[in-house]
């Protein structure tokens, strides 16, 4: 077995015990992206120097014994919307291709700081827009079961490098589900933290009130992990929560029992693919069994959320994409004065995806229409709050499928109306609630292809949410991995 | 017919915090281009926004000195426009819950006194500044635009004044009084010339009586007091000529051309109305407690009007008061010369008369300056104790001014000192008496020109330091015995 | 508004979508929430704030090799539309 298939945990076993040097670790997660690239295509930039000196770092760490934490010597990939000094950060877009950023976000210095090893800059959806990553400017990401398959979106870079082994970890962003989704197509574990709980300095913004950074994993475990390396407060971001980060590790192997789980009666039936929907009640089912309380509740708000998203973030990444202008980094495109160089930049270093979201967003901002639009989905927004709080009163966390279906092919964006619906459903509400979530690979369908298991909590109920999380993993013990490794063919 | 003028003032004041509003970066005017920037106030990519807690501290602290109430719940804004010396290109900015509401500012005009209302005081943050690469250096003609990013994200304050204002000499006085208010918080340089204050007014004029109002002109970026007066006298007869002739006025931006002295249509940077405000949803709320806003009330300092009025019952004049309580540094310089003993009115006469002369040659500011309250005080004392002539004191003030040491050691080192030692006076009369013989006739006489000349020959012998009441004394005796 | 310099008929075809934001305006419209506030985080948080303290800039060289066009210590851009 290669080093790159290690799990966080065992890595750091062998790092520590001499069996391995970070060094060694990062060759053998080389060679592995070496096999799988040319086929997956989850980077956009390897950043070569900055990994050697660092693992080199760690490993000089390790020989005068200083420990700097779990994540020592360990290989990472960081989304390619996460600035990185001094290493091109695009966001997916040509606006900004070529640039190099001056400064680190607060999460890939704290990732630095633990002694992290970032191996590269991964695909997305241009400025995290979208569910595939084919809305990349740049190229395709091919899901590692079935190359043929998008990995999701917006993060399907960092999803798919974990799922081929290219990086024991990674970070990616969620506005609307682009961390869980992709985990869940890829088989990986991908969760969203409570908003505030993570630094979004020097995450290139999307909608701000609504983007979190949080972990992709193998397993539960490596997930906390990432967690709690990247959690706490930070003094550059306004937003950042200054309470104390939830301690996750006392409960994490306390089980379910005497739990209460609620089953999400909107997304719990139909229009849900029947292997999503089977392994769902499966698992459901196994929950029961470890001594949990099963119930189903309404959130009708689910719903509401839906629409008062789609005011809020387009409207929110208007002005947050209104910096990128050609005047002080970036794409350029010469005109005669500087309004026709902003608006001939802005024409050819935007993608149609955000084009169009830019101008509906503009839109909604637009006088007259600021009470009707945005003003009113933020009311929406705390009837979300106030459902979802009323709903765990009666549970310690809900549950849904991660998403409607599996991966889907490339090129093939899901037509169904209903179908994209749900698996926005699936995921927005908790954005927009500030909540945290998680999705736990569970099974395959008939087609090999993964299925994820969603878990919602509470704000800041991220003890429980992984103690659940946890749970699932074991029950599901979900232990495939996709072909493409030592050289098979896609599953 | 005769009309009436509706005025108001927006005043943006950028504030003196060590560091910008939202980053670390320093407020340092005159820096090299480009060099106090960071992510943040470069709009980069991934930057994010924290307030500068110094700056809500001191807005409060202006509102409070306005007489305004601190909203309970205040929140930043994006303002959004596109313009290149803007990096987010939307402006971090406050709309419709401001940190301070409703105030007032007295003012005084020979036309008497008047009540201006405030309507708001808010914060945002400075935009960077753009210079035209070209053949004038302005915009027309330019071949490039050179931006420097060192202001953007300066702390600026807003203060809006109520259409209260009815005639340029008061708006000028209210100008006058809120820099006066800002400079005595200590909170910004506030000086018009350098553009640490900006000055934006809006005019309209109709039928005197009438109380719908016209329709308004906005002139912008005015940054002097006098081009403030100015415009608005100018804009008062143009907008009268305009009506009077059956016309309409046009509602728009003009700007004041000082050469031209007139101002002229146009020249807005911003083409479209719709700022498209949204609450910031990179900042949280701020909730200034009661408890934070009595402890900046309690702190606030003492404002030009109480002073100006502690300074008339110290039985200064109104003009005197007025200089005192508002040259930069001369309120405190004063008060220190008080407690120290000396005499209100000669301190004042001093600060206002020959020190400020001093100073205007000299290019130099009091507080720049060795002259301290201790100073005037001691001057004083020799000046009532017969020790200096009121003309020798000036000369010891202006060696004090160019730094030649205390006025004692200036008074000896110039030889300033008035002789009064009675003997040495005498003797010196004496002395003159007793070079023409015909002298103590023509005294006893009663001759007048005499004494004119005595008194001549003894200021010329002692080098013009003795006391002349004494000397007049003197000769007065020896005239009658 | 938004400047992103697209053609008329780019326009056109733009403005039709904005259809789907109608109506997800109509939707939460169609929501009672007279009594309710609106909410822009989830987590309820009140004066965020930093002291007034000078903290490092970057270099100046740093930040203008990322500028499209520089001059000396300037960043440089086309010049503006006369504004008259």
């Amino acid at each position: 077995m290669s080093a790159a298939d290690l799990t966080i945990a065992a890595a750091g076993a062998v790092l520590r015990s001499g069996d391995l040097s970070a060094a060694g670790l990062l060759d053998a997660v080389r060679r592995r992206i070496a096999e799988t690239e040319p086929i997956v295509d989850a980077f956009l930039a390897m950043d070569e120097t900055g990994a050697d000196s660092a693992a080199a770092a760690a490993d000089e760490a390790f020989a005068a014994g200083t420990d700097l934490g779990p994540l020592q010597g360990i290989p990472l990939a960081v989304k390619d919307n996460m600035v990185t000094r001094g290493v091109e950060t695009t966001a997916g877009s040509q606006i900004l291709a070529g640039y190099r950023p001056p400064y680190d976000a607060t999460v890939v210095e704290r990732l630095r700081a633990g002694g992290a090893v970032i191996v590269g800059k991964t695909n997305l959806d241009e400025f995290a827009m979208g569910s595939s990553t084919e809305n990349s400017s740049f190229k395709v990401t091919h899901n590692p079961w079935d190359t043929n398959r998008v990995p999701g979106g917006s993060s399907g870079g960092s999803a798919a490098a974990v799922a081929a082994g290219s990086a024991l970890g990674a970070l990616g962003s969620d506005t609307g589900g682009s961390i869980r989704q992709p985990a869940s197509l890829c088989g990986v574990v991908g969760m969203k933290p409570t908003y505030g709980l993570v630094s979004r300095y020097g995450l290139i913004a999307f909608a701000s009130s609504l983007d979190q950074i949080g972990p992709f994993a193998r397993t539960v475990d490596d997930a906390v992990t990432l967690f709690e390396t990247i959690a706490g407060h930070d003094p550059s971001d306004a937003t950042s929560y200054r309470g104390d980060v939830p301690q996750v590790r006392a409960d994490l192997e306390s089980g379910v029992d005497g739990l209460r789980i609620g089953v999400i009666g909107e997304l719990a039936g139909e229009g849900m693919e029947p292997d999503v929907l089977a392994a769902f009640e499966r698992t459901v089912e196994l929950l029961s069994g470890a001594g949990a309380e099963i119930k189903t509740l309404s959130l009708p708000s689910v719903e509401h959320a839906l629409s008062a998203y789609y005011l809020i973030a387009p409207a929110e990444c208007s002005a947050n994409l209104a910096r990128f202008d050609g005047v002080r980094y970036g794409l350029r495109v010469d005109g005669d004065n500087v309004e026709q160089m902003m608006a001939a930049t802005r024409r050819r270093g935007f993608g149609p995806e955000v084009t169009r979201r830019v101008l509906l967003g503009t839109y909604a901002l637009s006088a007259g229409y600021y009470d009707a639009f945005y003003g009113q989905a933020q009311k929406v927004r705390t009837l979300v709050i106030r459902d979802f709080e009323q709903a765990y009163a009666e549970a310690d966390v809900l549950v849904s499928p991660t998403s409607p279906t599996t991966a889907f092919c490339i090129g093939d964006r899901t037509e169904d109306p209903l179908s994209m619906y749900l698996s926005d459903v699936c995921t927005i509400p908790s954005n927009l609630a500030g909540d945290p979530a998680i999705s736990v690979p569970v099974g395959l369908d008939g087609q090999g292809l993964p299925i994820g298991f969603q878990i919602l909590a509470p704000a800041l109920g991220e003890p429980v949410l992984f103690r659940v999380a946890r749970a699932v993993e074991d029950l599901a013990n979900f232990e495939a991995r996709p072909g493409l490794t030592a050289g098979e063919a896609g599953a | 017919m005769s009309y009436e003028t509706v005025i108001g003032i927006e005043t943006h004041v950028e504030l003196k915090t060590a560091s910008k509003m939202f980053c670390g970066c320093p407020v340092d005017f005159g820096a090299e281009p480009n060099t106090n920037v960071c992510p943040v106030c470069l709009g980069l990519p991934g930057a994010l926004p924290v307030p500068n807690e110094r700056a809500i501290e001191w807005t409060v602290a202006l509102g409070l000195a306005l007489g305004c109430r601190v909203a309970e719940r205040s929140l930043f804004h994006r303002k959004n426009y596109f313009y290149a010396d803007l990096p987010k290109n939307y402006q971090i900015s406050q709309f419709d819950l401001p940190l301070c509401i409703g105030g007032h500012l007295d003012i005084e005009t020979e036309a008497g006194a008047r009540r201006i209302g405030i309507t708001r005081v808010h914060l945002e943050e400075d935009t960077g500044k753009s210079t035209h690469l070209g053949e004038s250096g302005r915009i027309h003609a330019a071949e490039a635009a050179l931006l420097d990013f060192n202001r953007s994200g300066i702390p600026l304050m807003e203060v809006v004044s109520e259409p209260d204002i009815r005639s340029p000499e008061e708006a000028r006085a209210y100008a006058h009084e809120l820099l006066a208010i800002i400079l005595a918080l200590g909170i910004s340089d506030a000086r018009l010339e350098e553009g640490s204050v900006r000055l934006d007014t809006n005019v309209s004029v109709r039928p005197e009586g009438s109380t719908a109002l016209g329709t308004k002109v906005e002139v912008k970026n005015l940054n002097s007091l006098r081009s403030l007066q100015r415009t608005l006298d100018f804009e008062l007869e143009r907008q009268v000529g305009i009506l009077e002739s059956g016309g309409r006025i046009a509602q728009e931006t003009r700007h004041w051309d000082e050469r031209a002295e007139r101002t002229e249509p146009g020249r807005s940077k911003e083409e479209s109305s719709d700022y498209r405000y949204f609450p910031e949803p990179d900042l949280v709320p701020l909730a200034i407690s009661a408890e934070a806003q009595e402890r900046i009330r309690a702190s606030l300092p003492e404002l030009p009007a109480q002073r100006r009025s502690r300074y008339l019952d110290l039985g200064l004049d109104n003009r005197s008061a007025r200089l005192v309580a508002e040259g930069e540094n001369y309120g405190d310089t004063f008060d220190a010369a008080v407690a120290a003993g000396a005499d209100a009115k000669a301190a004042a006469n001093w600060l206002t008369g020959e020190v400020t002369a001093h100073l205007r040659r000299a290019h130099m500011a009091l507080g720049d300056s060795p002259l301290v309250g201790g100073h005037l005080a001691e001057l004083h004392a020799m000046v009532k104790g017969g020790e200096l002539s009121s003309t020798a004191a000036k000369d010891v003030l202006t060696g004090v001014l160019d730094g030649e040491g205390t006025p004692r050691q200036v008074a000896e080192k110039r030889d300033l000192k008035q002789i009064s030692d009675a003997s040495a006076l005498e003797a010196a009369v004496d002395e003159a008496i007793a070079a023409d013989p015909e002298t103590l006739d023509r005294l006893r006489r009663g001759d007048q020109k005499i004494v004119g000349f005595l008194m001549g020959r003894v200021m010329g012998a002692t080098g013009g330091k003795a006391d002349p009441q004494k000397v007049r004394e003197i000769i007065q005796e020896r005239a009658s015995g | 508004m938004a400047r992103v310099g697209l053609s008329k008929d780019e326009l056109e075809r733009y403005q039709a979508q904005l259809g789907d934001i109608l109506e997800h305006a109509a939707r939460v419209q169609a929501l009672d929430t007279e009594a309710v506030p609106p909410s822009a985080h989830s987590l309820p948080m009140v004066n965020a704030f930093r002291p007034d303290e000078v903290e490092e800039t970057l270099d100046r060289d740093e930040v203008l090799d990322a500028a499209p066009m520089r001059h000396g210590g300037y960043f440089r851009a086309p010049p503006f539309l006369e504004e008259s």
